[in-house]
């Protein structure tokens, strides 16, 4: 009698198939690696997919200059431990301008310091595919994105003309300039990210597990200060509190949460009982109405 | 349910053992579709919310949204939540498809909410390529409109074998049974061919949330289950474990010498290690000797595993192929006859060569014969020559290379492929395999003992196809006369295609519509390369106003044989010199689809030779010629037999 496979089991599976399918088909692909908890999921299955080889391309951190000391760490630690070929792109340009998130607002610095680094760095490389880890069940504008999403040759997404995508059929063809943002993860919810860490025992920042944390109560947001370039405004003060994050960014940009969960068990087990999606965490989401569809079709992940 | 799961969690041990749990449940992935307004969003949003998948925030996002865009007075419009796209919240309407994500205690499920509106079918059918159950919406006011019946059909189409009637808005005529009863009795009617194996009809108000999770006192009157009691327990298993062994192959891992693995996802069967395979394309037959994954060597491989595979013996495989059951073999042919459903503004046309795309394999193919279109309406087989958006049709499809496949009735992975335009690289057209075509087996090509290299050789030249494109008018034929006459003086041998000659004998059952022209050309590239093929020296002149059909006429030919003349006049010169009085006629409405008039003419980006002809004489073009070839040597001493002139 042979077993079926579980929901995880094909999840897995429909992962792998969409890396082959890119490692087959495009000249020049990169996996975009910004070292949160899905990026580790999709490193953990870029290994898997071409095992024994390894993955036949090479991964992109598009560095802001304002991640977390931790994320940076764990980034060079990473590659060093499975050896694969990482890039770092900062853009200089914002870096001259001092463009960062507390002078010029969320906006602009995510947008200058991301969006326009990515851009950057693909037309640097001349990268035909680029795979990222963003789901469906993330956010609404995401939910209406194809496993292999067109971008024309200004890394421009037009979601109201986007490509049928059949069965496992995947059209794969671009013309010079263009691109595909590819989504491994598409249908996969953050139940199903947290239940396969814990099945495969990926390793994710440390950041994600509560510890005590100096962090700054700022616009209703626990911010960890965590580098002396963030001031304090009259009033403000440095706590140390019980904190952990369910997302990570750009550390002036992400919230913390209080927390006990020290350790996976614990984190699913918060995660059940949440109240708020974990979009929540990021500023940027809620600068105005369909901000991450604006995003998206400037040619942010 | 992860809320209200939660509030049982107290330990570790209770974590792992829910996490366990949820493992064991299975996937149902569905789609909601039906006409525009009969509220397929909104019950979404009702399944989301009533299941518990809102979150606080999402939930004061959506009220906000609702008193700016809402069209549901002070209640939540839950259609904004799955409405992602701002132009879908401003025009109030689904363009494209929404993935939505949700459990309760006995299943996950994967909802794709589909646009309602003619224009988005392609989207619809994106929703449902994946899909194993439709909910089919009809608003109860509406009964069953055209929209039903188009997203009906294709559903079946695309292999759909499981449908829920959701007779949706039913508090609106009052909860009445016979509204129901009668919009049941059309469908079942209009359906009882579809081959769906199951039709679940439910009465509900998706707004109100009666029988969605709840069951209503309202509609006492219905005995069934719920929408969800019956999304939890539908049995959709296509067996596909059970079916013969079907591998294709995706990519080859060779990260050094001593390993080679065919890396792919198993489409249907099962493969255990030392089974026999044979390679589908070849027949050639090898054993399975690992199954490799990065944990240590496999056993065995499912329907839906990606695994890497190493075979005993060295048989060549590369991406494309099939590794199959040796009992159970697919077809393997270069045509056969489709389900085709079309996607692009573009019409679908005969004689055009398209890319054809199966899960791993790919071939440049043309649709030999649009057999027939499929009203959706009344399923009557119209006769067209056409496919446009949205329409749907069974044609013959012939392949430049074999390919292996299954028919769609079979295997859902293995019977489909899509169409990708030359040009644009859009997914114009999505195909579902009916059958093979026996010619496809029965002739093959005749092996001829003189060739083309002899002939060729035999008049002292290189076989060439001088091709003539631009505006009626712009001189082709006068240009391609004067350089026959030098050509012919210099000995070599020469034949001219004639738009309006052929026109009269080979082509005189075609007229001027945008199919039509497709077929001209095509017929006119295949006389072409017959007389490269007997060594000549051809030149047509024809409007051919499509870049596709060039590249078509291109392909058919050796690389170097083709020469793209682009006869280079502006309109206004064309339309002046008028030496057959046609553009007065056009211009005048007299004579439709003219090319520069009423229908495009697509000016050659790369042509190899550039006639630009304003202020100069078609002797001066004429000796352009000449130079060119002269300089490509068209009596080419490879082509000379030592025999000499």
């Amino acid at each position: 009698m042979l077993a079926k496979l579980s929901h995880l089991d094909r999840l897995e599976a429909e992962a792998i198939h969409i890396f082959r399918e890119v490692a087959a088909t495009f000249t020049k692909p990169v996996m975009l690696y910004s070292v949160g908890k899905d990026s580790s999921v999709l490193l953990h299955l870029a290994m898997k997919a071409f095992y024994p080889a390894k993955p036949p391309f090479p991964f992109l951190h598009v560095d802001t200059t304002w991640k977390f000391r931790e994320m940076i760490e764990f980034r060079d630690s990473m590659a060093e431990k499975l050896g694969f070929d990482l890039l770092v792109h900062i853009n200089e340009d914002g870096v001259r301008d001092g463009i960062n998130p507390f002078d010029h607002g969320s906006n602009t610095h995510t947008h200058v310091m991301k969006t326009v680094g990515l851009r950057q760095a693909l037309d640097k490389y001349g990268f035909d595919a680029a795979f990222g880890g963003a789901r469906r069940d993330e956010e609404k504008s995401r939910a209406k994105e194809r496993i292999f999403s067109f971008r024309n040759a200004s890394h421009a997404w037009d979601p109201k003309n986007q490509r049928p995508e059949m069965w496992k059929i995947f059209n794969t063809r671009v013309a010079p300039g263009e691109s595909i943002r590819v989504f491994p993860l598409s249908n996969w919810t953050e139940l199903d990210i947290w239940q396969y860490i814990l099945q495969e025992d990926i390793p994710i920042v440390p950041l994600y597990f509560a510890k005590e944390r100096p962090v700054v109560e700022r616009d209703g947001m626990l911010i960890l200060r965590d580098d002396e370039r963030m001031k304090l405004r009259p009033g403000e003060k440095v706590e140390n509190r019980l904190v952990r994050f369910r997302t990570l960014g750009c550390y002036p940009l992400t919230g913390a949460i209080e927390s006990d969960a020290d350790d996976l068990d614990g984190i699913v087990s918060e995660m059940l009982i949440a109240r708020t999606s974990e979009r929540q965490g990021r500023l940027i989401d809620r600068d105005e109405a369909g901000s991450m569809e604006k995003k998206k079709r400037e040619g942010y992940f | 349910m992860r809320h209200i799961m939660a509030e049982n969690l107290v330990a570790t041990d209770t974590v792992r053992e829910y996490l366990a749990s949820q493992e064991q449940k299975s996937l149902l992935r569905f789609l909601t579709c039906g006409s525009v307004d009969d509220g397929k969003s909104t019950l979404i949003g009702r399944l989301l919310s009533d299941t518990k998948q809102i979150f606080e925030d999402q939930l004061a996002t959506l009220e906000r949204d609702s008193r700016k865009h809402g069209t549901t007075g002070d209640d939540i419009d839950f259609a904004l939540l799955v409405d992602g796209l701002e132009a879908e919240r401003e025009q109030g309407i689904t363009i494209d498809v929404a993935y939505r994500f949700f459990a309760t205690p006995k299943r996950k499920f994967i909802v794709a909410d589909t646009p309602g509106h003619e224009q988005y079918t392609r989207n619809m059918a994106t929703g449902a390529s994946t899909a194993d159950l439709a909910i089919v919406l009809i608003d109860a006011r509406q009964g069953v409109l055209r929209q039903t019946r188009r997203h009906s059909i294709i559903a079946s189409l695309l292999g759909i074998r499981h449908i829920v009637l959701a007779v949706n808005k039913i508090d609106l005529v009052g909860f009445d049974r016979q509204v129901f009863e009668r919009i049941v009795a059309e469908y079942s009617e209009f359906a009882k061919d579809l081959g769906f194996e199951s039709i679940a009809p439910i009465p509900m108000s998706a707004r109100y949330g009666d029988n969605v999770t709840r069951r209503s006192e309202k509609l006492g009157w219905y005995a069934g289950p719920t929408l969800v009691e019956h999304l939890e327990t539908v049995e959709v298993d296509r067996a596909a474990i059970e079916k013969p062994f079907r591998f294709p192959v995706q990519y080859v891992n060779r990260p050094n010498l001593d390993f080679r693995g065919f890396a792919g996802t198993v489409a249907s069967g099962s493969i255990a290690q030392g089974d026999e395979i044979v390679v589908a394309k070849s027949g050639k037959f090898s054993k399975i000797k690992r199954i490799v994954a990065s944990g240590g060597d496999l056993k065995q491989a499912v329907e839906g595993q990606a695994v890497t595979i190493v075979l005993e013996d060295e048989v060549e495989v590369s991406r494309g192929n099939l590794l199959v059951a040796p009992g159970a073999r697919p077809q393997v042919a270069d045509q056969f006859t489709a389900n085709i459903v079309w996607f692009d503004e573009q019409a679908l046309l005969p004689g055009r060569s398209y890319i054809l795309r199966t899960e791993t394999d790919q071939a440049n193919a043309t649709v030999t014969d649009l057999k027939y279109r499929l009203n959706v309406n009344d399923f009557a087989h119209e006769a067209a020559k056409s496919l446009e958006m949205n329409e749907v049709g069974v044609c013959n499809i012939s392949a430049q290379s074999p390919l292996a496949f299954d028919t769609f009735a079979e295997n859902r992975t293995t019977g489909a492929f899509i169409l990708i335009d030359r040009l644009t690289n859009a997914t114009v057209g999505a195909g579902m395999i009916l059958h093979t075509l026996r010619r496809a087996d029965n002739i093959h090509w005749q092996s001829l003992d003189v060739t083309k290299h002899s002939r060729a050789a035999a008049k002292h030249q290189k076989p060439t196809v001088l091709w003539f494109t631009g505006l009626s008018g712009s001189g082709k034929s006068t240009i391609a006369n004067l350089l026959e006459k030098k050509l012919h003086a210099t000995g070599r041998h020469t034949y001219i295609l004639d738009g309006d000659n052929v026109r009269h004998g080979l082509n005189r059952d075609l007229g001027f519509t945008e199919a039509d022209r497709v077929e001209n050309i095509r017929r006119v590239a295949e006389v072409a390369k017959l007389m490269a093929d007997a060594g000549l020296v051809v030149l047509v002149s024809f409007i051919s106003p499509f870049r596709a059909e060039r590249q078509l006429a291109r392909e058919l030919l050796e690389e170097g044989e083709f020469v793209e003349v682009f006869v280079d006049t502006p309109f206004e010169e064309c339309a002046s010199r008028d030496p057959k009085g046609l553009y007065a006629r056009a211009l005048n409405g007299e004579i439709k689809n003219f090319t520069g008039v009423d229908s495009p003419y697509e000016a050659p980006e790369k042509p190899e030779i550039h006639l630009q002809t304003l202020g100069r004489t078609p002797e001066e073009m004429v000796d352009v010629l000449e130079g060119w070839l002269s300089e490509r040597d068209i009596a080419d001493q490879q082509y000379d037999d030592g025999g000499g002139i």
